[in-house]
């Protein structure tokens, strides 16, 4: 079965793939000079990736945060506890959940179209039509989109825990009569902003970089077909459940 | 021999294999300096892949390809992007950038190599839009256009900068016979007036015969035959005879490579 797995590829061939990915990576790290002199094609990208995935994460992020007050009530008030509701709802949602999900929601919204996109600029002959009028396409269209993706996951992650403490808010004093100031104090006293709060940024940061890069390198390397591109959007949001979930432990293990 | 009686693209040996097949054995061409070369041949022959060869989109197995004095295979990045700047390209599938409108599409090779005042860079888009009679069309998107139109706003991109060698790989696809004139019109002047040499891809003899000087057959990963228009026309090889007949048995394969066709069918008994 092991030598099976072996002489038909899947391990070869998804190392190679890790490692070709790696290497795009320092490949577009060096056409990002170059695609800094169109600045206004990465802002363009930031405020397309970011509008596109706004609605969704705000949404999302409101709802966890109501869910997490009414969990987080039921089991604090066992220990009668309830007084430390928005701490640690605060807490959760800035150390994990906050960069965690809108990681997974930004894969699935925004890096989905930037795959589609890219591979179909393969497909259609887009990229190489570039390469001939003497453009870097990974300067021109990949390096933007990676910027974009690493600069607006934290700010989504942001509005995503903002969100978050607001439906939480919601749920546990306007709802479950949570007293408004011990919520408010009690989270200000105890969330501290670099132990927590930039913590979550960190994570962020990380999780933008990893989950663009498996977008656009998918989009970039697709077979230049319809099935390829469909196949390409596909593994975007497995590839970077897998990686975002896997990373986040070695992050907290690190960070903590 | 001096710079400009050199021929702007030498073509020595070239060999390459896709997959299993063959698609040059050998080849050698040569494109002399402000002519107009076609390069015609059965569908699948190679054509697309020469140019592509030509430009550096793809490496020989082996071979030389020397364009303007560099031997293309060897080139650098750099150095190959620096020749692009020089020549002209015009896709098969016109490929033009989906996200821009007609207009940037032209004029984008323009603000990525040229700093020029946005004046300048409207009226030489404009310039090159109405010669393919295309400049009403100067704010549609690609998507608007009908695939004869994409091909003439592609047609104006390839020329935006005046190269010194344009590729036109079928430029005349899906042309109306007025466009057609316009076009052939207009792959003339630019020769004419700038000089500036042109290989095409086509597959219609006629339209060929009102422009190219010469033209070369491909079959069989080399070049068959070669002359000027009209005499390969009159088909005196074998290969042009069955070419220009539109002669499905002769030297060159209209079929791609296959095994036998009753054995395929079952014929023989043997997919019983
Ligand atoms: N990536 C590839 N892998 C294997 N074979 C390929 C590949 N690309 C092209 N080919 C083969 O190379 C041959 C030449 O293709 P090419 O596109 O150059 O043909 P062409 O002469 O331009 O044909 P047409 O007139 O139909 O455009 C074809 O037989 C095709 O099957
Ligand atoms: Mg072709």
């Amino acid at each position: 079965m092991n030598a099976r797995f072996l002489r038909d590829g899947y391990v070869t061939d998804a190392l190679a793939q890790i490692g070709a990915a790696g290497l795009f990576f320092f490949t577009i790290l060096g056409a990002v000079p170059k695609s800094l002199r169109h600045f206004r094609e990465t802002v363009r990208q930031i405020w397309f990736v970011g509008a596109m995935s706004l609605v969704i994460i705000m949404t999302c992020g409101l709802f966890v945060g109501m869910v997490l007050a009414l969990q987080l009530y039921h089991t604090l008030s066992i220990f009668g506890g309830t007084a430390a509701l928005g701490t640690v709802v605060a807490l959760s949602l800035f150390r994990e959940l906050g960069p965690v999900v809108t990681a997974l929601l930004f894969a699935g919204r925004a890096g989905t179209s930037i795959t589609a996109e890219i591979g179909l600029m393969r497909a259609t002959d887009q990229l190489a039509a570039m390469e001939m009028m003497a453009v870097d396409p990974v300067a021109y269209v990949v390096a933007p989109r990676f910027l974009a993706g690493v600069i607006a996951m934290p700010i989504l992650a942001c509005v995503f825990n903002a969100l978050g403490i607001f439906g939480g808010h919601l749920v546990g004093v306007t709802w479950l009569g949570v007293d408004n100031g011990t919520f408010w104090g009690n989270m200000t006293a105890n969330v501290e902003v670099w132990a927590d709060v930039i913590n979550g940024v960190w994570k962020s940061l990380a999780f933008g970089a990893v989950v663009t890069l498996i977008a656009v390198f998918q989009g970039y390397t697709t077979p230049p077909t319809s099935e390829g591109v469909a196949y390409a959007t596909t593994r975007t949001v497995v590839f970077s459940s897998i990686v975002v979930l896997a990373l986040d432990f070695v992050l907290t293990a690190f960070l903590m | 021999m001096s710079r400009s009686a050199e021929p702007l693209v030498r073509v020595r040996g070239l060999s390459t294999r896709l997959g299993d097949k063959v698609i040059f054995d050998g080849l050698d061409l040569d494109i002399p300096r402000g002519s107009i070369t076609a390069v015609m041949g059965p569908s699948g022959t190679g054509k697309t892949t020469l140019l592509k060869h030509i430009t550096g989109q793809m490496r020989p197995d082996a071979g030389e390809v020397w364009v303007d004095g560099s031997n293309v295979p060897t080139l650098g990045r750099d150095a190959l992007f620096a020749l692009r700047e020089r020549i002209g390209y015009l896709f098969q599938n016109s490929a033009l950038l989906t996200d821009f409108d007609v207009f940037e599409n032209v004029a984008f090779p323009l603000r990525q190599h040229a700093r020029l005042p946005e004046e300048l860079v409207r009226n030489i888009v404009l310039t090159k839009l109405q010669a393919v009679g295309l400049r009403g069309a100067a704010r549609l998107m690609p998507s608007e256009l009908s695939g004869g139109m994409a091909r003439r706003v592609a047609l104006a991109r390839a020329i935006v900068f005046d190269p010194m060698l344009i590729l036109y790989d079928e430029p005349f696809v899906g042309l109306d016979p007025i466009a057609l004139n316009q076009v052939l019109k207009l792959i003339r002047t630019l020769n004419q007036t700038l000089g500036i040499t042109s290989i095409l891809v086509a597959h219609e003899l006629s339209a060929v015969r009102r422009v190219a000087d010469r033209v070369h057959l491909l079959a069989n990963g080399k070049i068959v035959a070669a002359g000027a228009p009209d005499e390969l026309a009159r088909g005196e090889s074998d290969w042009t005879k069955q070419f220009f007949g539109g002669e499905a048995d002769g030297p060159v394969p209209f079929h791609y490579p296959a095994g036998d066709y009753a054995h395929d069918l079952g014929f023989d008994g043997s997919a019983a």
